[in-house]
């Protein structure tokens, strides 16, 4: 199959290390052949986590600048920030929820709007899907769930040989049952908003 | 039943590298393991002590990695299959066993894994280990992927058996963290005990059996060479004249650039897996095949340098390039875009690179450095000390969470080199500055290294204070154990020191434990430290709120609001202390009750005592 790579980015505590993981889960129930790489460590205390998934014919596990097929922006900063990740065929999936960073309330440097980040984006790739996934998560009644909300963006866009039924499948068997319904339901928000 | 302990063989599974190594121990039959916990090892040790509660592997939390390897070397010289983890700078710390242990060897396979840190996710330097090999004498394998952490790891257990020495296996942080598939093998049963054979004129390495025991490494070192020119982990790829060597992560990184450049046809690829001792008449035959040739190694230029070394030995005019201009730099971690760009140019091969998109239009945007929790201890610990001993103070720090103290708006953080540093440059800056000194060590790390440093300072009759963050946990690797964690909420029945009683032992006299949240009393202690003319320790003791949420602990207290009609704005809390909760709305603090934690430590710092418990 034709080589994807994937780069999820979000700030320590969003979940895309889950995110990612699942991913490769996955594609391994499907045979794709797929590599994962997280960054854990002092990164995760409220800092940038970045996560990537491959799939296909490829064994490095980082995606190197402009290399990105598809960016996962769980926050609209950091979309913006990794926006060096893109090329003009870059898919790009952001919540558009913004988290500012503590530096900002210390009066070092500003917040960008999120509507002006998307807008610094939009028409420089491919397509931008962008949307309030922590609403989303708010609706299902599980404000944790906002990685479901993007891992069915990501899945409703069509970008990677991988179907809702096969995420849901690996969902369903490796998620608490506490949570189990409303991150189905998140998860299936998330696919609408990308269709 | 755990993970890794599904006895499924054949099957094939979705693993992060650390997991793959715990598992290649597990069906190498492996029945001890010592750690102390280092990003980016430490999930080999997590899984480890998990395991170690369903089945008959040992495993402990080791003080340190010297501590560790040396409670191994126990187990393995008496004959038990053995694992020790630690990360690049934690082989400094075992170094001093390890060059020794490389004399006497082991008897029961031991494996060492060394994780290196390539652009300093999370460390404080980028060493390359691979000098540790070279050091000791010890073999070392590199992986470059999943099933080869697993396989290599299973394989490294009879290597070690057969030579009699432990094997270092060196991952990165790229190796360490990714996730692939692995197919797994067999588990084999696990031996619970041994019966050491005495051997005092092998084992007690004084000068007299040392001076032997360096010749019969040496004789090993020859047995290893062997090894690694004959073992299927060292191979030449391709029958192409444009010579191509890797190691590790590089591999991989490699093996894409040869095929997205389509020049497969045109290279030979060189793969160091077993890379010490270096298989010289491999590499020879590799030069001797090739035109030029391009070392891709992350860091030292060390496969570069032998290369070049049998090059010269055997009389090939080969060039040979790996570090330096127009090729790779002995900086950070690679990735594939660079090599791709290097394999390009070195041999000059027409590409389109991907372009990147214009991001000129893109303002200077706001940093998002990591940061101490919502609700963490250190910061209010922070808070206290500044407010008595101001700025002008010397603050040595040490490893751990509190290390983020660096960061305005708390800038409490003025040296750290290592492990246990923040007491022992602590008695150097007393010493020779005018200025006053605080020193801040982690739980863990006091008991890692931080004691002998305190003996040193009561001893020495230094005069500064020492502020112990004792938050119950190891917190920034993961929520490990340390000798001064109660263990019961854990599952294990270990004994716990206190370290009151450590400090209050080795002599200190002014000695304040304190609660840092109750900020008024911990200030008071701060003040007493000032004035006591002696070495002062005070204990700082408040559970890591993530970890006592992991663990049942957690004891939930309301979260705050700002009661509008008092705030008059200061922003003291917000700019004082800088917590998470904390945010700015229009031009008002706010606080957000998903985050708070209810420490009230913003209530005690305002001014106008706005800030309020919610009421539900």
């Amino acid at each position: 199959m034709e080589t994807k790579r994937l780069v999820f980015i979000a700030v320590g505590g969003q979940g895309n290390l889950l995110a990612s993981r699942l991913l490769g889960e996955a594609a391994l129930s499907m045979n794709i052949p797929t590599v994962v790489s997280e960054i854990h460590g002092m990164a995760q205390r409220g800092g940038i986590v970045e996560s990537a998934v491959l799939l296909g014919d490829v064994t490095s596990p980082i995606v190197s600048s402009a290399e990105a097929d598809v960016l996962i922006g769980f926050e609209p900063l950091e979309t913006l920030r990794a926006l060096g990740k893109c090329n003009k065929d870059t898919v790009v999936i952001t919540n558009t929820h913004p988290l500012p960073p503590f530096t900002v309330a210390i009066g070092q440097g500003t917040y960008p709007p999120p509507d002006e980040s998307l807008s610094l984006i939009r028409g420089k790739v491919k397509k931008v899907i962008a949307f309030d996934g922590n609403a989303i998560a708010e609706e299902v009644g599980n404000p944790l769930a906002l990685n479901m909300v993007m891992l069915g963006a990501l899945i409703g866009s069509g970008t990677i040989p991988i179907g809702a039924e096969e995420m849901k499948k690996v969902l369903s068997t490796s998620t608490k049952k506490a949570f189990l319904e409303s991150n189905l339901k998140a998860f299936d928000m998330g696919v609408e908003k990308a269709n | 039943m755990h993970k890794l302990l599904t006895d499924t063989p054949g099957e094939e599974i979705l693993l992060l590298g650390n997991e793959a190594i715990a598992r290649g121990a597990l069906e190498a039959g492996v029945s001890f393991t010592t750690c102390y916990p280092g990003t980016p090892s430490s999930e080999i040790p997590e899984n480890f002590f998990k395991i170690s509660q369903e089945s008959d592997l040992y495993f402990e939390y080791s003080t340190n990695e010297k501590v560790a390897l040396e409670v191994g070397a126990g187990a393995a010289v008496a004959g038990l299959r053995t694992m020790v983890t630690m990360k690049h700078v934690g082989m400094n710390v075992a170094s001093d066993p390890l060059m020794t242990l490389a004399y006497v060897g082991i008897k029961g396979g031991m494996v060492i894994i060394n994780a290196d840190d390539p652009s300093l996710f999370s460390s404080q330097n980028e060493q390359d280990n691979r000098y540790y090999a070279r050091l000791s004498g010890l073999p070392m394998l590199e992986p470059t992927n999943t099933q080869e952490l697993k396989d290599m790891t299973m394989e490294a257990f009879d290597l070690s058996e057969e030579l009699g020495l432990p094997v270092i296996i060196r991952t990165t942080t790229r190796l360490a963290h990714i996730r692939g598939a692995v197919r797994l093998g067999e588990l084999k049963p696990i031996k619970t005990s041994a019966h050491f054979e005495k051997k005092p004129f092998h084992f007690v390495a004084v000068p007299a059996v040392a001076r032997n025991l360096h010749k019969l490494l040496l004789e090993k070192y020859d047995q290893a060479s062997e090894k690694s020119e004959s073992g299927s982990y060292n191979e030449i790829i391709g029958e192409g004249k444009w010579g191509i060597v890797a190691n590790g992560a590089s591999f991989n990184y490699v093996k894409d650039a040869i095929s997205d450049l389509g020049i497969k046809d045109k290279v030979s690829v060189l793969k160091l897996g077993f890379s010490w001792p270096m298989p010289k008449e491999l590499c020879a035959r590799f030069l001797k095949g090739v035109d030029k040739v391009l070392v891709v190694e992350e860091l030292e230029p060390i496969n570069e340098n032998e290369l070049k070394a049998v090059a010269q030995e055997n009389g090939i005019p080969v060039t040979i390039k790996g570090k330096g201009e127009g090729a790779f730099s002995r900086l950070y971690e690679y990735d594939p875009g660079m090599v791709r760009k290097a394999i390009a140019q070195y041999f000059g091969v027409d590409y389109k690179p991907y372009e990147m998109v214009d991001s000129s239009d893109v303002p200077a945007l706001p940093g998002r450095p990591p940061n101490l929790c919502a609700g963490c201890p250190h910061r209010a610990t922070y808070y206290a000390v500044k407010q008595v001993y101001g700025t002008d103070t010397v603050y040595p720090t040490d490893i751990g969470c509190y290390t983020l103290g660096l960061l305005p708006p708390i800038s409490m953080a003025d040296f750290v080199i290592c492990m246990g540093s923040s007491v022992s440059s602590g008695c150097g800056f007393s010493r020779a500055t005018d200025q006053k000194v605080v020193s801040f060590i982690g739980d863990s790390t006091f008991f890692h290294s931080g004691i002998t440093g305190l003996v040193n300072a009561v001893h020495n009759n230094h005069k500064f204070t020492l502020v112990i963050l004792d938050n119950g946990t190891t917190a920034m690797t993961g929520h490990q154990i340390h000798p001064g964690v109660d263990t019961t909420p854990m599952g294990v029945d270990l004994t716990r020191i206190s370290i009151e009683n450590v400090v209050r032992g080795l002599g200190v006299e002014d000695v304040h434990v304190v609660k840092p949240f109750k900020l008024k009393k911990t200030i008071e202690a701060v003040k007493a430290s000032m004035e006591y003319d002696g070495m002062s320790v005070i204990i700082s003791q408040e559970f890591c709120p993530l970890f006592a949420k992991a663990t049942g602990q957690f004891k939930k207290s309301k979260p705050f609001y700002i009661n509008r009609n008092k705030c008059k704005n200061h922003r003291d809390c917000i700019n004082l202390l800088a917590c998470p909760a904390m945010y700015i709305e229009g031009e008002q603090v706010e606080i957000d009750k998903n985050l708070c934690i209810g420490c009230s430590v913003c209530a005690q710092v305002c001014p106008e005592n706005a800030i309020l418990p919610l009421k539900e």
